[in-house]
C-alpha cells in the first residue's frame, strides 16, 4: 500500500483491529466489513456498544450497512470528490486539531514555486508528459532543497509507488523552507485549501449522488469525534484500492486523519483491512514483481548495476528515519538467501538477483502471453481465470501457453478452462487446438502444515499442522524446497554465469520432527548475528555479519521463541494482547504510536492516553513506534542521518522528514494530493475538471481489450449503467475455498446480480427471474435479486442505477456450484502506482433474460460494440482534452 | 377486537412445519374408522344373531386393521422400527397411547376374524369373546385418532379438538355401516342401516359445528383440495344418509348407500388432513389467531 | 427462577439449566452458526436452492438445518419489495433495515415434541435441553407438526445419514457433556448467540434491553424469555427488534399438550357416543 507508505512510512494498517473498541466514530468506505472481517468486527460492535458511532460508505446497503448508524449510498468510483469534500469542510471550518497538525504533519513545509496544482490546470498537476502520461514531479518537491542535484532523492521522473510498503519514499529533508504559521500560500496547508476549495457538499452530491444532507452529517460527526478527547477511525479495504485512481482513495483519508490529529493515537487510525488470511504477507514477503522482501525494490536493469546505485534509489544520504539503515536491511537479506557468497565483491549479492525491466505484473504477463511471449507459468493458489479482471483475456492467454502448473486444493477453472471454459461453448478455443499441457499439483491446505499467517494488522501467527496432508497434497514450502534443491543439483557443476545465482543460494533447511522446514525458516527471516539469533533489525548490520529473511520481520524468533506461536488468551492479558503472535515491526501494535501524546510526551488527553514520556522512556501499554529513549525535547545534530536525526516530536519515523504528508511531494506518480478523476469507464463526465479520467492509468490498446466510451462521447449511452463487484459471506474470492464445499455452496447457491426495484422497472427484471448483463468484453447472465439495498443515484442531475456483482462463481465442471464470472465483464486498465486493475466499478447494459449460448454469444456482443462505435483507441485516450501545455 | 387487516411474514413461509405424514395417514385414519366400525357392528349382529352380518363384519375389520396398519408403518421413517412405538407407554403422547390401543384391540379383532376362514376353525369358540373385546375397544380406536390429530400446533387440527372426535367416530360409523350396506345380506342389515344414518348425521353435525368453532382455520376446509375433499364428503355422506333410509327396501340403494357412506368418511378423512396440511403452511393461520388472542388478553 | 424441567423429567441434582440468548441486534448475518452446527455435528447439506429471500437461501430450520439465519428487508415505504409484507405495520418507519437473526430449537420448557413422542427418542437431558435419539426414532414424524415454532423435521434425501429420522439441534449434547460452548456459539464472531445457564442469561437480556431502550431502540424486545408464556418459556430465548411474526416465530405459542387432557375427555365421550350408538342399532328391532 504504498498510499499509506508515502504518506505515513509504512504501508500497512496503521492500528490494529482490537484497538477499534477505543473508537468514538468508525468510517467504513470502500469496505464491506461484516461481510468480509466478521471476526474483526465485533470490535466495531464493541465500539458502538461503548456508544461510538459507525458509518457506512457504500454503493450498496450491505449487512456492514445494517449494523451501521448511518449508510451513505455512494456511486461507485467517485470516492475522493467526498474525501476531498470533508477536507473542505474540515479547513473551511477552522475544524482541524492545530497543534497536531503544526507539530506532526508537514501542513507547515513549503511547495516548489513551479508547481501548479490540478485546480489551476484544469485536472492534470505540473510536470506531466502526454507522450508517455507520466509526471516528472520534480515541481511537487518542497522548496529548499530544489538547488540539489535532481536525482538525489531518486525520484526525478517516475518515483515508484510500490517501494513505500515499509519506508516512506526518499527526499532529502535538509533545508525545508517553513512557515510556522502556515499563511503562506505555498505552505501545505494553503495548498490543500485552494486544492480542495471547490469540492463542496453540491459537487459532493453532484458527483457521488449523495445528498448534501448527509454528506453534512458524516462531515460533522467525524469533526465532532476528533480532536483532543475523541478519535475517529477510518477502515478501507478492495472498495478503495481496486480503482485506476486507488492509490488516492486512501491519501485522501490519510489528509483528513492527519488533519484531524487521529493518527498515531488510540481509536484513530486508517485500518487498511487486507484480504486472504496472509494477504500481509503477502507483500511483505512479496509475491509482487517488484519487490524483495521487507518492501526493498527489486533492483532494475540498466539503473542498479552496483550496491551503490541500488541504495542510492532506496534512499537518500540524508534523510531521517530507520530508512536510513536500508543498507543493513538488503545486505542482511542477501547473507540469508547467498550466505557466505554475498560479499562486497559480490555487490552484497546484488549481482544475484535477477533485475527488473519495466511491468512484468500479472496483467502484463498475461498480454505477454497472447503474444506468446510467455512459455510457461505457475499458479499457486491463484484463479485467475475467475478471479482475475478480464476473466477471457486470462483463459485466452493461457491457451497459449506450452506448459501450465496448477498448485490448488481443488481442480478449479484455472485448471480446466481448456475443456470447459466460456470459451469452449462459444467456439473461440478448441480443446484439441489448444497446445498448453496442463499439470495438476494437489497442495496442502493450511490446516495440513504449520507455518504463520500475516494477517490484516501485520500479526504473524503460527499455526500448527492439524492433520497429515492426504494423498500426494503437498505444503508449497515442501514442494519449493524440493524444486530449489532439484535445481541446485542440476546446475552445480554449470560454468554459465547465469546459472551462478542458483549455486550460490543456500537451500539446505533442517526438517524438524514432523519432516517441516518452516521453523528453520522463520528462523533464517528472523535473522542470526554472530552471537545467534538477532532481537531485532536494530541489530542488523552492514557489514555482512548479519543475515535476515526480512528486516521488517526481524525479531519474530527473538529469544529463540517462535514469537508468533504464542497465544496467551486475551482474558490473561491487557487488551493491546502484546503477547499473542507477533505484528511487525517490534511487536508493535499501534503505529506511530508517539503522536498519541503531545510534542511534550504528555496525552493529549487522559481519555486518548496511550504512549507516553516518563522522564527517561516512552511508556504505556504498546511498544513505542519511537527511539525508547529519546525525549521529546531531542534536536538532532546538525547532519545527521538515519535514526539519528529525528527529533523528539518526528513520530512519522519511516519518513525521511519525520512528518506525516499532507501533501506528497514523492512516492506517488499520479499526483501528490488527491484529485477526483472518474473510472475509466464512466457514464458521466467530470463534474470537476476537463480531464476525465487519471491520466497516468495504465491502458493497454489491444484488440482483446475493447474499452467503452465514457460520460459525453459518443456511444456511451449503450452502456449507461455503473456496475460493482464485491464479495459476499458466503463465499470466498474466486470460489475454490467455497464453491467447492456444499456448506458454504448452498448458503448461496447462483451467481446473482443485485438491482434497485426501480431499475428492475426500467429494465423489466423480474425478482429470481434471470438477467443478461453486457460490456464490450462479453455477456454474462445472473438470477436477478430486486432489493432496495441498492438505490438509484442523482449523479449530476440524471439518475444512476448501480448493479451489484459479486464476483465468486466461475464456469467450470468440477465445482458443486457454478456460474457466469463477474470478471468476464472488465476489461483492463490499471491504477499507475501499484498496476492494480480496475474492478470496482465499470459501465455496462443489463437486459432481461438469459444470454445467448455458442456463437450467438459473440454476435450479440459484437453488436453492443458496434453500437457504441468501439475502436480499439475507444477509452484508451489518458489525457482526455487537448488543452494549454502547462 | 377487530382482526388484523393483514399479517406480517417470513417471505410468506410457514411458521409450522406440516406433519411429514403422506397419504398413508389419511388412509389409516379411514381404515381404522373402518376396522372399529366393523368390530362393533359384528359383535351386535354375533349376539343378535345376524351370522352374515358377523363374518362380514370381523372380516372386514381384520382386513381394515391389516391395511390400517400397513400404511401407519408404511409411513414411518424406519418402518422396521416400529417396535419401539412398544418399548414406552407415555400418556402424553396419543401416537403411544393409540398403540397400546391398538394392540389392545387388534389381537381379538383378529382373532375374531380367524375364527370365521377356513383352515381356522378351531378359533371358533374364541370368537364371541374376541370379538366382545374388540367391540369393548373399537369405539376408542375409532376416536383415538382426533387426538392424534387434535395433539399437534397445525391449527385446522389443533382447533378442531373439540369435535373432531366426534367427527371421526360419525365418519367410522357411517363407514362400517356402509360396508355392511354393500356386503351383507340385506335381511340382517337393519342396525346397520340405522348405524349408517345416525353416523353420517353425526359426521355432518359434527363437521358443521366444527367449522364454527376453528376460526379462520375453518377456511382451509373450504379451499384447495381440502375444500375439494370436504364438499365431495359431504355430499357422499349426505347421499349416503338419504339413500340409507330406503337401504333396506333395495339391494341397489342399499349398495349405492354404502359405498357413498365409505367414499363419504374416506373423503372426510382426507379432508380433515390436507386441511391440517394446508393450515401449517400457511403462516396466516399461525399468525392471526394467536395475534387475536394477544389481543384479547391485552 | 422457573421450574427447571431437567428435574420434572426425573434427574437427580440436575446441572444449571443450560440455553442461548440470541441477541439479534448484534447479529452481522455471517451464518458462521450455521456452518459450524453442520460443521460439528456433521449435518448434511440442504439443497443448492436459489430462494431469493434476501441473503436467506436455506429457507427455514428443518432436519439438515438445525441453525437458521434469516435476513428481513424493510424499507422505510412499501415499494412493493418482492416478497415480504411490511412489517411492524404501526407507526412510520424513516431508515431502511436489514434485520437478521439466527434462528434454532428453542429447547421448550414444555416441548411439544418431546410429549408427543412415541418411542422416546426425544428426551430431556440433565442439562434442561431437549434432544432426539437417533438411534431410537422411527420416523413417525408425529414430533414434526407438534412444535408449536415448526422446528424439528425429518430429514429428507436420497441416502444421507439419518434420512427419515427426525432431526434438529440437540445444543450440542455431547459438547455441553465435555463443558464446551455450543459450536454456533462458539462460531457467532459478535456474541449475538450467547450461551450458559438460562437464569443468568435472562438477567442479561433484561440489561440489554434496557440499554437498548436507552439507546433509542425502543422496538427492542424479549421473546421467550417468560416462564409463564403458552410453553412455559424458552431455553432458547431471543431479543428481537421486531414482532415475532417479522422472523417467522410465533407471536403467541402454546404447548399443544395443554389441551391434552380436554382433548382425551372428548375422545371418551365421542368412543362413548359410538358404542352407545351401536347397541342402540341393535337394540331398536329388526
Ligand atoms: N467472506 C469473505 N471474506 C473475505 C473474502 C471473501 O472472498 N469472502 N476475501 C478476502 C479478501 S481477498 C479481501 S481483499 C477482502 C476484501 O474485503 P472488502 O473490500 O470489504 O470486500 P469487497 O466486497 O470486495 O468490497 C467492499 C465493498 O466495496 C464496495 N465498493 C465498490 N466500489 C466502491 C467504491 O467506489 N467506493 C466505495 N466506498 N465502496 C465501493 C462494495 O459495494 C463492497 O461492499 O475480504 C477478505 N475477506
Ligand atoms: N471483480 C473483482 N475481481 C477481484 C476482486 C474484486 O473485488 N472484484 N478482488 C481481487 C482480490 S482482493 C483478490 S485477493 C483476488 C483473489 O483471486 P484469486 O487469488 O485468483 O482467487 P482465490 O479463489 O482466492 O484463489 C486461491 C486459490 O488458492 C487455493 N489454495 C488455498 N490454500 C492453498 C495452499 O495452501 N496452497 C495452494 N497451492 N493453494 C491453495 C484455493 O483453493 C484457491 O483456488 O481476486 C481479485 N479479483
Ligand atoms: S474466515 Fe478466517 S480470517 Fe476470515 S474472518 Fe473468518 S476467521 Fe477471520
Ligand atoms: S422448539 Fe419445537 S422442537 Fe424445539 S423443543 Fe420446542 S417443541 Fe421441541
Ligand atoms: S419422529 Fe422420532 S423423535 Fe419424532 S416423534 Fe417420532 S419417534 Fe419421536
Ligand atoms: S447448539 Fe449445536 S446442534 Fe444446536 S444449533 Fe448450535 S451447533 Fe447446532
Ligand atoms: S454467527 Fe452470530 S453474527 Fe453470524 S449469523 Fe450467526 S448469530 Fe449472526
Ligand atoms: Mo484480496
Amino acid at each position: 500500500m504504498p498510499s499509506l507508505g508515502a504518506s505515513f512510512g509504512r504501508g500497512g494498517a496503521t492500528t490494529f483491529l482490537q484497538d477499534l473498541q477505543n473508537s468514538d466514530c468508525i468510517v467504513i468506505q470502500g469496505s464491506n466489513m461484516a461481510e468480509c472481517h466478521p471476526v474483526g468486527f465485533q470490535w466495531v460492535m464493541e465500539a458502538k456498544k461503548r456508544g461510538a458511532r459507525v458509518i457506512h460508505i457504500d454503493p450498496r446497503f450491505t449487512r456492514t450497512s445494517a449494523l451501521a448508524d448511518q449508510h451513505v449510498p455512494i456511486r461507485a468510483g467517485s470516492d475522493i470528490a467526498f474525501l476531498g469534500g470533508i477536507v473542505n469542510h474540515i479547513l473551511s471550518n477552522d475544524a482541524y486539531f492545530d497543534e497536531y497538525v503544526r507539530a506532526y504533519t508537514n501542513a507547515t513545509f513549503l511547495v516548489r514555486d513551479d508547481f501548479q496544482d490540478a485546480e489551476e490546470l484544469d485536472g492534470l498537476f505540473s510536470g506531466y508528459d502526454e507522450a508517455s502520461a507520466s509526471y516528472d514531479q520534480t515541481s511537487w518537491r518542497y522548496a529548499g532543497g530544489e538547488d540539489d542535484d535532481g536525482d538525489a532523492a531518486g525520484n526525478t521522473g517516475h518515483a515508484h509507488g510500490e517501494a513505500h510498503g515499509s519506508g516512506g519514499p526518499t527526499i532529502d529533508p535538509r533545508d525545508i523552507r517553513t512557515d510556522p504559521t502556515m499563511q503562506h500560500p505555498r505552505c501545505v496547508l494553503q495548498v490543500l485549501k485552494r486544492h480542495y476549495a471547490r469540492y463542496t457538499p453540491e459537487i459532493v452530491a453532484e458527483v457521488c449522488g449523495v445528498p448534501v444532507e448527509d454528506f453534512r452529517k458524516v462531515c460533522e460527526a467525524v469533526v465532532a469525534n476528533s480532536g483532543r478527547e475523541r478519535t475517529t477511525c477510518w477502515v478501507y479495504s478492495v472498495g478503495w484500492t481496486q480503482h485506476s485512481t486507488a492509490i488516492q482513495y486512501i491519501r485522501g483519508s490519510a489528509i483528513i486523519q492527519l488533519l484531524l490529529g487521529n493518527m498515531g493515537r488510540p481509536g484513530g487510525g486508517i485500518l487498511a483491512l487486507r484480504g486472504h488470511a496472509s494477504i500481509q504477507g503477502s507483500t511483505d514477503i512479496p509475491t509482487l514483481f517488484n519487490l524483495l522482501p521487507g518492501y526493498l525494490p527489486m533492483p532494475k536493469a540498466a539503473d542498479h548495476e552496483t550496491f551503490d546505485d541500488y541504495l542510492a534509489g532506496i534512499r537518500d544520504p540524508h534523510q531521517k528515519g530507520f530508512w536510513g539503515n536500508a543498507d543493513a536491511y538488503f545486505i542482511s537479506l542477501m547473507r540469508a538467501w547467498y550466505g557466505e557468497a554475498a560479499t562486497e565483491s559480490s555487490n552484497w549479492g546484488l549481482d544475484f538477483v535477477p533485475r527488473i525491466s519495466g511491468d512484468h505484473g500479472t496483467y502484463q504477463t498475461v498480454l505477454d502471453m497472447l503474444d506468446d511471449k510467455v512459455e510457461g507459468y505457475f499458479l499457486l493458489g491463484q484463479n485467475p481465470a475467475v478471479g482475475s479482471a478480464h476473466g477471457r483475456l486470462q483463459r485466452l492467454g493461457m491457451a497459449h501457453l506450452r506448459w501450465l502448473v496448477v498448485r490448488d486444493l481443488n481442480m478449479i477453472e484455472s485448471a480446466t478452462f481448456w475443456k470447459d471454459g466460456p470459451e469452449i461453448e462459444t467456439g473461440e478455443l478448441e480443446t484439441t487446438k489448444i497446445p498448453t499441457e496442463v499439470f495438476f499439483l494437489p497442495a496442502a491446505s493450511h490446516v495440513e502444515k504449520s507455518g504463520t499467517f500475516t494477517q490484516t494488522q501485520r500479526l504473524l501467527q503460527w499455526h500448527h499442522k492439524a492433520v497429515e496432508p492426504p494423498g500426494d497434497c503437498q505444503s508449497e514450502l515442501d514442494f519449493f524446497h524440493v524444486l530449489g534443491q532439484k535445481l541446485k543439483a542440476r546446475y552445480a557443476d554449470s560454468a554459465d554465469p547465469k546459472d551462478r545465482a542458483v549455486q550460490a543460494v543456500t537451500w539446505d533447511y533442517e526438517k524438524d520432527a514432523a519432516g517441516e522446514i518452516g521453523d528453520a525458516v522463520l528462523r533464517e527471516i528472523s535473522g542470526y548475528g554472530p552471537d545467534g539469533l538477532v532481537s531485532g533489525y536494530l541489530d542488523l548490520k552492514a557489514d555482512g555479519s548479519t543475515a535476515s529473511g526480512c528486516w521488517i520481520y526481524s525479531g519474530v524468533y527473538a529469544d529463540g521463541v517462535n514469537q508468533s506461536a504464542r497465544r496467551k488468551p486475551g482474558q490473561e492479558q491487557d487488551w493491546v494482547a502484546k503477547e499473542w503472535g507477533w505484528a511487525w515491526p517490534y511487536n508493535r501494535r499501534q503505529l506511530y504510536n508517539r503522536a498519541s501524546a503531545d510534542p511534550d510526551g504528555k496525552p493529549w488527553s487522559e481519555r486518548k492516553a496511550y504512549m507516553q514520556w516518563d522522564g527517561e522512556h516512552w511508556v504505556g501499554p504498546d511498544n513505542v513506534d519511537f527511539v525508547k529513549d529519546r525525549p521529546p525535547s531531542y534536536r538532532a545534530d546538525e547532519g545527521a542521518t538515519g535514526p539519528a536525526a529525528l527529533n523528539g516530536d518526528d513520530p512519522f519515523v519511516m519518513q525521511a522528514d519525520g512528518k506525516g504528508w499532507l501533501f506528497a511531494p514523492s512516492g506517488l506518480v499520479d499526483g501528490p494530493l488527491p484529485t477526483h478523476y472518474e473510472p475509466a469507464e464512466s457514464p458521466v463526465d467530470n463534474a470537476l475538471y476537463r480531464q476525465q479520467g487519471n491520466p497516468t492509468r495504465e491502458v493497454f490498446r489491444r484488440k482483446e481489450n475493447p474499452m467503452q466510451p465514457s460520460g459525453s462521447e459518443p456511444g456511451a449511452d449503450v452502456f449507461p449503467y455503473v456496475f460493482t463487484t464485491y464479495r459476499l459471506t458466503e463465499h470466498h474470492t474466486a470460489g475454490g475455498m467455497s464453491r467447492w464445499l456444499p456448506y458454504l455452496s448452498e448458503l448461496q447457491p447462483e451467481f446473482f446480480c443485485e438491482v434497485s426495484p426501480a431499475h428492475a422497472k426500467e429494465r423489466g427484471l423480474e425478482h429470481l427471474g434471470w438477467a443478461t448483463i453486457v460490456t464490450a468484453r462479453t455477456a454474462i447472465e445472473a438470477r436477478v435479486l430486486v432489493t432496495d439495498r441498492v438505490r438509484p443515484l442523482q449523479v449530476g442531475g440524471r439518475t444512476i442505477h448501480q448493479v451489484g456483482l459479486p464476483y465468486h462463481w466461475g464456469v467450470g465442471s468440477n465445482a458443486v456450484v457454478s456460474g457466469d464470472a463477474a470478471n468476464d465483464l472488465l476489461g483492463l486498465a490499471l491504477d499507475p502506482n501499484v498496476h492494480i486493475q480496475e474492478s470496482k466499478v465499470a459501465s455496462c447494459d443489463i437486459r432481461p433474460g438469459r444470454r445467448p449460448r455458442g456463437e450467438a454469444l459473440l454476435r450479440l456482443v459484437e453488436e453492443y460494440r458496434s453500437r457504441a462505435g468501439i475502436t480499439i483507441e475507444t477509452g484508451q485516450q489518458r489525457l482526455t482534452r487537448k488543452r494549454m501545455a502547462p | 377486537m377487530v382482526p388484523p387487516a393483514h399479517f406480517t411474514s417470513y417471505y410468506g413461509r410457514p411458521v409450522l412445519k406440516a406433519s411429514p405424514w403422506t397419504d398413508d395417514i389419511p388412509t389409516y385414519l379411514f381404515l381404522g374408522g373402518l376396522a372399529a366400525g366393523s368390530s362393533l357392528l359384528a359383535a351386535g349382529a354375533d349376539l343378535t344373531g345376524r351370522p352374515g352380518m358377523r363374518r362380514t363384519g370381523r372380516l372386514a375389520a381384520l382386513a381394515a386393521l391389516t391395511g390400517s396398519f400397513a400404511a401407519l408403518v408404511h409411513d414411518l421413517g424406519r418402518p422396521a422400527r416400529f417396535y419401539n412405538m412398544l418399548r414406552v407407554a407415555k400418556p402424553t403422547s396419543p401416537m403411544s397411547v393409540g398403540t397400546w390401543v391398538l394392540s389392545g384391540y387388534g389381537p381379538f379383532a383378529a382373532v375374531a376374524a380367524a375364527g370365521e376362514l377356513p383352515g381356522f376353525r378351531w378359533l371358533r369358540p374364541l370368537g364371541r369373546p374376541s370379538g366382545v373385546v374388540a367391540a369393548a375397544v373399537a369405539p376408542a380406536v375409532a376416536s383415538y385418532t382426533a387426538v392424534l390429530l387434535g395433539d399437534t400446533a397445525t391449527p385446522a387440527w389443533h382447533e378442531a379438538h373439540r369435535e373432531l372426535p366426534f367427527l371421526f367416530v360419525g365418519s367410522a360409523a357411517a363407514a362400517a355401516a356402509g360396508l355392511q350396506l354393500v356386503l351383507s345380506p340385506t335381511s340382517e342389515t337393519g342396525p346397520a342401516q340405522r348405524l349408517a344414518v345416525a353416523g353420517a348425521v353425526l359426521e355432518l353435525a359434527a363437521e358443521h359445528r366444527m367449522e364454527r368453532s376453528m376460526g379462520i382455520a375453518a377456511d382451509t376446509l373450504h379451499e384447495g383440495r381440502a375444500g375439494r375433499w370436504m364438499r365431495t364428503a359431504r355430499a357422499l355422506t349426505a347421499t349416503g344418509a338419504v339413500a340409507g333410509l330406503g337401504a333396506r327396501r333395495s339391494r341397489l340403494l342399499s349398495s349405492l348407500a354404502g359405498a357413498a357412506l365409505l367414499g363419504g368418511s374416506l373423503c372426510t378423512r382426507f379432508g380433515v388432513f390436507e386441511a391440517g396440511q394446508e393450515s401449517a403452511r400457511d403462516p396466516r393461520f399461525t399468525v392471526v389467531p394467536q395475534r387475536e388472542r394477544l389481543a384479547a388478553r391485552g | 427462577m422457573t421450574t427447571n424441567p431437567a428435574l420434572d423429567a426425573g434427574w437427580v441434582d440436575p446441572p444449571p439449566r443450560k440455553g442461548f440468548f440470541t441477541d439479534t441486534s448484534v447479529c452481522i448475518g455471517c451464518k458462521a452458526c450455521e456452518v459450524a452446527c453442520k460443521e460439528w455435528n456433521a449435518v448434511p447439506d440442504d439443497g443448492m436452492n436459489f430462494l431469493g429471500s434476501s441473503y436467506d437461501n436455506s429457507g427455514e430450520l428443518g432436519g439438515s438445518t438445525w441453525r437458521h439465519v434469516k435476513f428481513i428487508e424493510q424499507p422505510p415505504v412499501d415499494l412493493g419489495m418482492p416478497s415480504t409484507s411490511l412489517p411492524g405495520s404501526e407507526g412510520t418507519k424513516s431508515d431502511f433495515r436489514w434485520l437478521m437473526s439466527s434462528d434454532v430449537c428453542k429447547h421448550c420448557t414444555h416441548a411439544a415434541c418431546l410429549d408427543v413422542c412415541p418411542t422416546g427418542a426425544l428426551f430431556r437431558t440433565e442439562f434442561g435441553t431437549v434432544v432426539v435419539q437417533e438411534d431410537v426414532c422411527n420416523g413417525c414424524g408425529y414430533c414434526v407438526p407438534a412444535c408449536p415454532f415448526g422446528v424439528i423435521d425429518k430429514r429428507i434425501g436420497e441416502g444421507v445419514k439419518n434420512e427419515g429420522l427426525a432431526q434438529k439441534c440437540t445444543l450440542c449434547y455431547d459438547r455441553l457433556h465435555d463443558g464446551l460452548t455450543p459450536a454456533c456459539a462458539k462460531a457467532c464472531p459478535t456474541e449475538s448467540i450467547q450461551f450458559g445457564d438460562l437464569d443468568e442469561l435472562r438477567e442479561r437480556a433484561a440489561l440489554r434491553v434496557e440499554q437498548l431502550h436507552g439507546a433509542g431502540v425502543p422496538q427492542a424486545r424479549l421473546y421467550g424469555e417468560d416462564p409463564d408464556d403458552g410453553v412455559g418459556g424458552l431455553g432458547a430465548f431471543f431479543l428481537l427488534l421486531d414482532e415475532p411474526e417479522v422472523y417467522g416465530l410465533p407471536p403467541d405459542p402454546v404447548v399443544t399438550t395443554r389441551d391434552l387432557p380436554q382433548m382425551w375427555k372428548r375422545a371418551g365421550l365421542a368412543a362413548a357416543t359410538l358404542l352407545a350408538g351401536a347397541i342402540a342399532v341393535f337394540g331398536a328391532g329388526s
